[in-house]
This record gives structure tokens, C-alpha cells and sequence, in this order.
């Protein structure tokens, strides 16, 4: 039987994490919600398992994701996980085939080199030989990566890596110091009984005898505590992501998301956080403001530990750049909104002051402003012109006492209140009968969209416009200046809309594109989500906003949000135009209004 | 070497200044004094706003350069009638001395409004109820104290004492109280930061460059708190603090609160001789003031040939202001005696 | 007397002695802007809230700052926290940020506890 005492701290370290991990996987599958759970029970048994297992390769082992950010760091990750996987296998692999069975001692694979003392000539052993110190080759040199990486990050595409705790830290020595005394230990075992391959062996032939006699056994026992020590630290630290990733993995193609409460989805996905730091480089408020200590990797983090604090939590423009770059795609934006959730008062009505009477006004369509529209009256004005162009009938629902959508309430967590004026304007919306809600404020249609269970149709009135030019029901003439459009975040990362407006606007001019366009476009700054951040910081983020936009002097800075409008004419001296207004001003009518025919295609009017 | 002749009546800042450009000229200036030293109404003060110059060195800088032109200082001289006779302009003083030149420049300034008229906020009846002249000559030494030597734990600035107040006849803004009561304010805080300091206003008139500024800092850095309402009366206390009432406008309720020291913001009136001189020659204006020929564009003439004014003999005016006034009314002065046979 | 209609215009003095300041300063540390405020009223005007019923911003903010916290939960319970306060300030105070700082310290509300 192959035994010494020194595989104790590996086995005891293996089934501890064994356990817990069990344990908790438990927990928080019984909290997820009955949506996930429905979606669960209907998938587990198709062909999205495989697809699973082939994302886990793909992802947790080979890093594709990482890859894509910079070869560096993906190389560095894939050695760590897909070596230390293989090194796992194929050594499981060479015990079964060296002792004959698949039940030998368990630990025998890890510690093989130590009990397989003689020159082996097992079948394949030769290739084992070289396959294991092949694959430990390889972890090593991650390891040399992820060395540097702590002290040079640029070199492997990191402007900034993310600052540790003291779980962490020990977590990560141990894991470091595991591969390496694997080599030593493997080295000395190999210069007494020549069982090594080209690294361990070529490694052993530089002991002295008496060395490698008296280390031996020492750095076995190293080797097992630090796995121990590695085992039993990694639940309490950033290297649970290992086994919830792949938990993570199987329970989103089976079809599980976020809802908008906190549930065992969550769970999984907090601690499936690897603390790469990737978001930190994705943040504006890093890059911009010199702000990195509130980062989503430090509020999942603090949410872990039960730490959570309002200088971190609301300290996020909810901007969505970093739920775009995660590597594990997690739903970042979602779980911080999640995780702001107040305590609240049951039964109580915040609102009753708002009389809501069904409305008498029937009506197809309704246009809704949005409260900030109101600060930005051109927008307004742009789109009466436009839908009396279109000869769409249309209430103007928040004409004269706008309730707010609700949407900001609930970005500061306080759901309960924004469940008042939800069912409110849910009162207003369904008794005039509309089909379609059109609105200038992309917070307002996200909120429509998600938060507001109505049947009925939700434009954002750049889709709206999309449509009219679809339908043929307006026309515009063109012209030859250049516009730059800028995505607001809760219309392009929020809404997922990213043609439809570019499309409305190469009808009127020509679109110049910029480095950050799309799902890579820059948040203006002025988020209402952010309730600590100051005027400087907020400013500097506008700025390197603007510079990046107006790089290529366009003639017009075309937006689609009036917050986003109403922050770049801080101090911006030229032109920024909402989508509407751009629209409205080259409306060709084809009726008798010889004032529109008269007017040049470069003058804009304000 | 011109051989016109010019006085220069009162040498505070406009007519140490003034005196200067005029001799600089090569005329002959004599500068009369009713005290012993130069400087006026800028020797009682510390530091300058908005940017806290010293107000020192600004005054040694004007007396030094003074002191480089030829001119005739005479101090302790009282001048208490001032007429034009045989083509000359003729200053007399006290004693009955006569000073005569070809031309008159009228820089008497002002004074600070007796604080003791407004006898319900306790000025010369309780002991810690100051004036922000007071409070300058205190902060020259360093520490602001109570009377009987304690670091105050509250101040209390009263804007619009003396100004913009029917009951004592001046309805007019002395234009620097509300900035001045903003610095004196940031040096307290300054010196004692876990002191509190409030102010009482009515408006905060910040009509400068970075006066706004200093405004605004005052608030974000200092936590000076600002309550817009004007105390109506100070009452002592057993322990000598001052408890003041007021109406806080901004909620609509009475208030009152107990203060360690009540520094009162007054404002500038005419000096005697200005408002002697001026009605003499028939020039003066409201308020005891001098008035000058037109405010657009002949603000140093008067409407009698070779009297001129500069300063705040003639409105109030902040100390920039009275030096590039004194500067024009110097040009003015030396156009008028090249003209002269 | 006109009613204001909600119940802090009872005719009371503000006694600057006794009342609780250091609310107002702690939640300065939070919300340092809300130290530049001058009073002016802009926000007042163009609230969401002020089209419905009597909620004056500037007067709940004053009322704050003196101490003066009966019936103010109420009152800021009634605040849609919409954000356009914040976007006309010509002080770029973060009122937004003061409410609900606000809201918290008078309802003594907490994050939910989450236990993993």
C-alpha cells in the first residue's frame, strides 16, 4: 500500500474543500428563484449540457475570453488552469495504468513520482514521464507570467491589477508555491531513484546524493502542506471561481439570469469572480478620475465578506463598460443594482399624493418624455414636429405633471418606492389604450422595457424614427456634414440599440466612426446612478468623453439622451445635437410649406 | 520743473497716490495731513480682499514710492476751510494757516458709521459687541479674544450695519462690507478652525473678481454658515456672551442663537471734511458725500474750475478702485494746469 | 395664515443652542458639495415633485441644515428622486445624493441583508 504520513495534509485539505464546496453549492442552488429553477429543470437534460461542457473547456480551461484581451494573459491563465487540469487527468491516468486499477489510493497521482520508485516500464510509461514534466513545464511558466504580472501588469495588457486582501494573499503564495516544490520534490525523489523525465530528472542530476537523501522527504511534506493550505484557504478566497465557474457555466446555458432580486444566481455568480481585474482597466472612473478602489471587482468582493459599504457600492455610474469585458461574463450591472436594494416599510404608499385618473385621452400612440427631457425643451420640440410630420396622433402623456418612470428610484435601491410610481403610470398607460410608447429618454424606455409589465410596444423615438423612414411615412433630405454619435450607455449597453440610430443618422449626414463606438463607447459622466463621486471627477470623465469624440472635428455631436446632452454642453462650445433635432431640421415635407423648401442643407437651427 | 502748484487735501491712499503722479509730472504738490502719519483709513486693516494682501505693504509700497517725488507733506494739519480767491485755490487749517496752489485735490475719504446710533445691537453697552474695525486691529495681533481674553467659540458677522437703513438716514450699500465680512470670516475660521463662525445678510454681494470665489470657499473650506436674515437686537448674557434673535427668511422662523462675540459690519460714511469741504464749494452730494461733474466720464472733475475729487470722499469704493481713481484724477489735474496761463 | 399643508410651519423658534447641527455636518462628510448651497431655489422650481403637491426642496434642505427634523421624513418621502434638481443647481451641489442621505438618516434605512 502506498502510504507515508506526509499525504495526510493533502487528503484532509482535499476532502475539507470537498465538503464546503458541496455545502455551499447546496445553499445556494436551493436560493435560486422559480424562474431559474423553471428554466433548469427544462434544459438540464439537452443538448445545452454539452454545449456547457464544451464552453467549460473552452472558457475555464483554455481562457478563450482572456485571449481575446491580450495573448499574454490568456496564455498566462490557460497554463495555470488547463495545465494544472491535465497535469490532474493525466496523472490520475498514469497511476490507474501503473497500478492496474482505477481505484488505487487517491493520492497516489499526486505523489506518484515519491511511491513509483523504481525506473518505470509500464505501458506508455515513457510518454507519462515526458507528458507530466511537459505539463509542469508549462504550469511553471504561467507562474513565471502571473510573478511578473504582480509587479510589471502592463506587460501583460493590465494598466492597473487589482489590489489584494489578506485571504488572497495567502491563498495565491500557496498556490505558487505548490508547482515549484512539486518540481523540487519531484527533482530529489528523481536524483535518488532516476524515475524523472527531462525536467525533474535533468533537475535531480544536479543534487548531491546526501542532499537529495536529507530534502526528500521534507519537500514532500512542503508539497502536501501547501496544498493543504491552498485547499483549505480557496473558499474563503478569489480562487473559489474555479469550481463555481464551472458550476456558473452549466446553470447559464440552462437558461438562468438575474432577476431583480438577489437569489442563488447571485451566489454563484459573486463567487465566480476571479479578481482578474479586468474591469478596473474598462472603468471611467479609473482611466478618467484616478478613482480604483470601487471597482466591481472590490464590491464583489465586499459583498462576499459581508463588507459592503455606500462609498463603494453607489460609487458606480452603472455605465455597464465592465459587465461588457468581463472575461466570465458575469451580470455586473445587474448585481450592483441587486446589492443597493434598502430595507423596507411594508404596506407603506409613498406616492398617494399623485391623483391618477384613467385618462380620457384614447390614443394609439403616446410620446413620454422623460423628467430630463423637460430641461432639454428643443427635444421636444424636434419630436412634435416630427410626429406632426408623420401624421401620427399622439398624447404627449407627461405634458404638464409628469410622474418620473421609476427607474431612478430603483438605481438607488429603493424598489419599494419605485413600485408606487410604476403601478401608476402603469394606470395612466393602460387606460388610454395606447400600442405604442415612444420616448426621448432611454432611461425611461429601459425602465418601460424591464420594470413595467405593459403589453404594449416601447420605442426609444430613435427606433420610432428608424420606423417612420422605414414605413416612408417621413422623409429627409440629406446633407454633407459630419456627425459623431455618441451611444449612451442605457440605450446601446442597456438597450442593446446600436443601429438603429447610426442607421437614422447616415440618412441625414455622414457618420463618422471613433475607437469607442458601440458596446466600447464612453459613458458622459453624468449618470444619475453615481450618488458619491465629485464635480471634478465628473468633469474629468465628461472631458475625456468629449476629446475622444471630437477628435475628428465633426460638424455635429449627435446624442440620443437629454442627460447626455445636457453634460456635454457643460463647456462644450460646439454643436451637440440630439437625434430628434438633427431629424427635425431635414425633414423634407412634401406639402405647402414653402418656409421648409427654402432652407439650406448647412444651416442648423437651435 | 513746472512752476504750477497743487494740494492735496487728506493723504489716505487716493491722496498719497495721487500726490505722487501729480509730482511725478514736475509739479509742485503739497500734501496736507490732518493726523501724524499717512496711509488713512489702511492703516486700520490687516489684510486686504480678496487675496489677503497685506495691507501693509501695500501702504508702505504707496508711501515709498511717495517718498521718491519731490513733494511737501505736512501732517497735523486740519484743514477746515477750503475757498477759491485771486485765481487761486486757498486751504485753511486750525491754527489759521494758509496754503495756496493753483489747483485743489479733495481726498478727505470717509469714516466708519458710529455704531453706537444703533443702540439695539448693544455697541458700547456690552462688552463683546465689536465693529469689524475692531476686529481688523484684533487680527492684527494675531488672536481674536473675547473681552475678558477667551478664543471665541461662535462669531457672529452682522452684514448691513449703518448701510442700506433708512432709520439712520444712509439708504445707500457701502459696496466692501459683505466681502469683508466673508475674509474677516475665512481668517477666523482660518485661525480657529473648530470655532463657528455665522453670517447674518441680507444679500452677499460679491460684485468683484473672486470675490465669488472666496465666497464659495468659505462655505466648502471653512464651513462658515451663512443665515440670511438681519438681527434685530443683541442682548447680554450673565456670562457675557451675546444672545441674538433674528428671523431665518429662508425658513420662515424666528431664531435665535448665543454667540461668544458679535463683530457688526459697518459702513462708510463722509468724513467731516469731506461734508465740510464739499458744502463749503457748494459740490456736495447725498449722504455728505462730494459729488462729482458727471459719474460717466468727469467722475474727478467738479463743477468748480480746478477742485477736483478722488477716493471715497466721493462713494464708497474699495482700496484698487481709490488707487486708479487717484491715478485719474492726477492726469486730470496736470491736463488742467498745462492749460492754465 | 396660509396652510402650507404639511405640519412644519407650526409657529416655533429655531434655537441655534440647542438644536442638532452635527446631522448637517456628518452629512457634509458624505455629500461635501452640499456645503456650497446658497439657497437660490432653483431646484424648488423645477421639481418633478412641487407640480403635485406643496414639497419645497429648498425648505426641506434648510430645514435640515437647522435641526429642525419633524415631519421632514415625511416630506422626502415624497421625493421621486428624479434628478433634475441636481442638473439645474448652479452649484453643482449633488442634491440628488443629499436626499438620499437624508432619507437614510431620518428612516434609519439599511442596505438588505444578504447572507451568502
Amino acid at each position: 500500500m502506498n502510504y507515508s504520513n506526509f499525504i495526510l495534509p493533502f487528503s484532509i485539505g482535499a476532502l475539507i474543500l470537498f465538503v464546503i464546496i458541496i455545502v455551499k453549492f447546496v445553499k445556494w442552488f436551493k436560493l435560486l428563484d422559480r424562474k431559474q429553477k423553471f428554466f433548469i429543470k427544462r434544459n438540464i437534460f439537452t443538448t445545452k449540457t454539452i454545449s456547457a461542457t464544451i464552453e467549460v473547456f473552452r472558457e475555464a480551461l483554455i481562457h478563450r475570453n482572456i485571449y481575446k484581451k491580450n495573448p499574454l494573459l490568456g496564455y498566462m491563465h490557460m497554463s495555470l488552469a488547463f495545465g494544472w487540469f491535465l497535469l490532474i487527468v493525466v496523472g490520475k491516468i498514469e497511476a490507474s495504468v501503473y497500478s492496474g486499477t482505477f481505484f488505487e489510493e487517491p493520492w497516489l497521482a499526486i505523489f506518484f513520482k515519491y511511491f513509483a520508485r523504481e525506473q518505470h516500464n509500464f505501458w506508455g510509461a515513457k510518454f507519462f514521464t515526458f507528458a507530466m514534466d511537459f505539463l509542469l513545464l508549462v504550469v511553471l511558466s504561467g507562474l513565471a507570467l502571473a510573478i511578473i504580472k504582480r509587479f510589471r501588469s502592463k506587460i501583460l495588457g493590465l494598466k492597473k491589477a487589482t489590489k489584494h486582501i489578506v485571504y488572497d494573499k495567502i491563498a495565491l503564495s500557496a498556490l505558487w508555491l505548490i508547482f515549484p516544490l512539486r518540481l523540487l520534490a519531484e527533482s530529489s525523489t528523481a536524483a535518488l531513484v532516476q524515475n524523472g523525465g527531462f525536467l525533474t530528472g535533468g533537475l535531480g542530476s544536479l543534487f548531491p546524493q546526501q542532499f537529495a537523501q536529507a530534502i526528500e522527504l521534507p519537500l514532500w511534506w512542503a508539497y502536501s502542506i501547501s496544498l493543504f493550505v491552498f485547499f483549505v484557504s480557496l473558499p474563503f478566497s478569489r480562487y473559489m471561481h474555479i469550481p463555481t465557474e464551472v458550476a456558473l457555466i452549466f446553470l447559464r446555458k440552462w437558461g438562468a439570469t438575474e432577476g431583480e432580486q438577489y437569489s442563488g444566481l447571485t451566489n454563484f455568480e459573486i463567487n465566480s469572480c476571479s479578481r482578474c481585474g479586468i474591469c478596473i482597466d474598462a472603468c471611467q472612473l479609473n482611466f478618467s478620475a484616478n478613482i480604483n478602489n470601487v471597482q466591481s471587482v472590490y464590491f464583489i468582493r465586499d459583498t462576499r465578506y459581508n463588507k459592503i459599504s455606500d462609498l463603494v457600492a453607489n460609487n458606480c455610474l452603472m455605465c455597464g463598460r465592465c459587465t461588457e469585458t468581463c472575461p466570465v461574463g458575469l451580470e455586473l450591472t445587474q448585481i450592483r443594482q441587486q446589492l443597493r436594494t434598502k430595507t423596507e416599510v411594508p404596506g407603506k404608499h409613498y406616492y398617494d399624493y399623485c391623483k391618477v385618473e384613467p385618462t380620457k385621452n384614447k390614443t394609439d400612440v403616446i410620446y413620454f418624455a422623460g423628467c430630463m427631457t423637460h430641461l432639454t425643451p428643443s427635444i421636444i420640440l424636434a419630436m412634435k414636429n416630427i410626429f406632426s410630420a408623420a401624421n401620427e396622433k399622439v398624447w404627449f402623456m407627461d405634458e404638464e405633471q409628469g410622474i418620473c418612470c421609476g427607474r431612478p428610484l430603483r438605481q438607488q435601491g429603493f424598489v419599494q418606492q419605485s413600485k408606487d410610481l410604476v403601478s401608476k403610470n402603469t394606470k395612466l398607460i393602460s387606460s388610454s389604450g395606447a400600442k405604442l410608447l415612444v420616448s426621448s429618454c432611454p432611461i425611461c424606455c429601459k425602465s418601460f422595457k424591464e420594470e413595467y409589465a405593459l403589453d404594449i410596444e416601447i420605442m426609444h423615438h430613435s427606433e420610432y424614427i428608424k420606423m417612420l423612414i422605414d414605413e416612408k411615412r417621413i422623409k429627409l433630405n440629406k446633407s454633407e456634414l459630419n456627425i459623431v454619435f455618441h451611444d449612451p450607455c442605457e440605450l446601446g449597453r442597456g438597450l442593446n440599440i446600436y443601429k438603429q440610430p447610426r442607421q437614422v443618422l447616415s440618412k441625414v449626414g455622414k457618420l463618422i466612426n471613433t475607437e469607442f463606438d458601440e458596446e466600447n463607447s464612453l459613458c458622459c459622466g453624468g449618470s444619475l446612478a453615481n450618488t458619491i463621486i465629485e464635480l471634478n471627477s465628473q468633469l474629468k470623465i465628461k472631458n475625456d468623453a468629449l476629446q475622444i469624440l471630437t477628435k475628428d472635428k465633426p460638424d455635429v455631436l449627435a446624442t440620443a439622451c437629454p442627460l447626455c446632452k445636457k453634460t456635454f454642453t457643460h463647456s462644450y462650445k460646439g454643436k451637440v445635437m440630439d437625434i430628434a433635432e438633427i431629424v427635425s431640421n431635414f425633414l423634407s415635407l412634401q406639402k405647402n410649406s414653402k418656409k421648409q423648401n427654402n432652407k439650406k442643407e448647412e444651416k442648423i437651427l437651435i | 520743473m513746472k512752476n504750477k502748484s497743487v494740494i492735496v487735501i487728506g493723504a489716505g491712499v487716493a491722496g498719497i497716490e495721487a500726490a505722487s503722479n501729480i509730482a511725478e509730472q514736475g509739479y509742485n504738490v503739497t500734501l496736507i495731513e490732518k493726523t501724524d502719519i499717512l496711509g488713512g483709513n489702511l492703516t486700520n486693516y490687516a489684510k486686504l480682499f480678496p487675496n489677503f494682501a497685506d495691507a501693509d505693504e501695500v501702504k508702505n509700497n504707496l508711501i515709498n514710492n511717495l517718498s521718491t517725488k519731490k513733494v511737501d507733506i505736512l501732517k497735523n494739519n486740519d484743514i477746515t476751510k477750503l475757498f477759491f480767491e485771486n485765481d487761486k485755490w486757498h486751504a485753511v487749517n486750525s491754527q489759521n494757516q494758509t496754503y495756496s496752489a493753483d489747483a485743489a485735490l479733495l481726498t478727505t475719504g470717509f469714516t466708519v458709521f458710529d455704531a453706537k446710533r444703533k443702540e439695539e445691537l448693544g455697541y458700547g453697552i456690552y462688552d463683546n459687541v465689536i465693529t469689524s474695525l475692531e476686529f481688523e486691529s484684533m487680527y492684527k495681533t494675531g488672536k481674536i479674544t473675547t473681552k475678558q481674553g477667551n478664543i471665541p467659540k461662535r462669531i457672529a458677522f452682522l452684514n448691513c450695519v449703518g448701510s442700506r437703513d433708512e432709520k439712520v438716514g444712509n439708504h445707500y450699500c457701502s459696496r466692501v462690507c459683505c466681502i469683508n465680512a466673508v475674509k474677516q470670516a475665512t481668517e477666523f475660521k482660518t485661525l480657529y478652525p473648530e470655532s463657528e463662525a455665522y453670517c447674518f445678510y441680507m444679500d452677499i454681494r460679491m460684485a468683484g473678481q473672486f470675490y465669488e470665489e472666496l465666497y464659495r470657499k468659505s462655505q466648502e473650506k471653512h464651513n462658515v454658515i451663512y443665515i440670511r436674515g438681519r438681527i434685530s437686537e443683541a442682548a447680554a448674557t450673565i456670562d457675557n456672551r451675546i444672545q441674538i434673535k433674528t428671523e431665518d427668511t429662508l425658513t420662515g422662523l424666528p431664531l435665535k442663537m448665543t454667540v461668544d462675540l458679535l463683530v457688526l459690519m459697518v459702513g462708510m460714511e463722509a468724513s467731516e471734511a469731506t461734508s465740510n469741504l464739499s458744502k463749503q464749494n457748494e459740490i456736495n452730494g447725498e449722504y455728505g458725500f462730494a459729488k462729482s461733474l458727471g459719474l460717466h466720464g468727469n467722475d474727478n472733475k467738479t463743477t468748480k474750475n480746478g477742485l477736483f475729487l478722488a477716493g471715497t470722499c466721493k462713494r464708497p469704493l474699495n482700496i484698487p478702485e481709490a488707487i486708479a481713481d487717484a491715478r485719474a484724477a492726477a492726469l486730470q489735474i496736470t491736463q488742467y494746469l498745462n492749460n492754465l496761463q | 395664515m396660509k396652510n402650507w399643508g404639511f405640519k412644519i410651519a407650526k409657529p416655533r423658534i429655531i434655537d441655534l443652542d440647542t438644536a442638532n447641527t452635527k446631522a448637517f455636518e456628518e452629512l457634509c462628510e458624505k455629500v461635501p458639495s452640499a456645503k456650497r448651497c446658497i439657497m437660490c431655489g432653483a431646484c424648488t422650481a423645477t421639481c418633478s415633485v412641487a407640480n403635485h403637491t406643496s414639497f419645497n426642496f429648498r425648505k426641506c434642505n434648510i430645514m435640515f441644515r437647522r435641526g429642525q427634523f419633524e415631519g421632514l421624513a415625511e416630506e422626502l418621502d415624497k421625493c421621486m428622486l428624479c434628478g433634475k434638481c441636481k442638473l439645474v443647481c448652479p452649484r453643482a451641489v449633488n442634491t440628488r445624493a443629499f436626499i438620499y442621505n437624508m432619507r437614510i438618516f431620518l428612516n434609519d434605512l439599511n442596505y438588505k441583508n444578504i447572507k451568502e
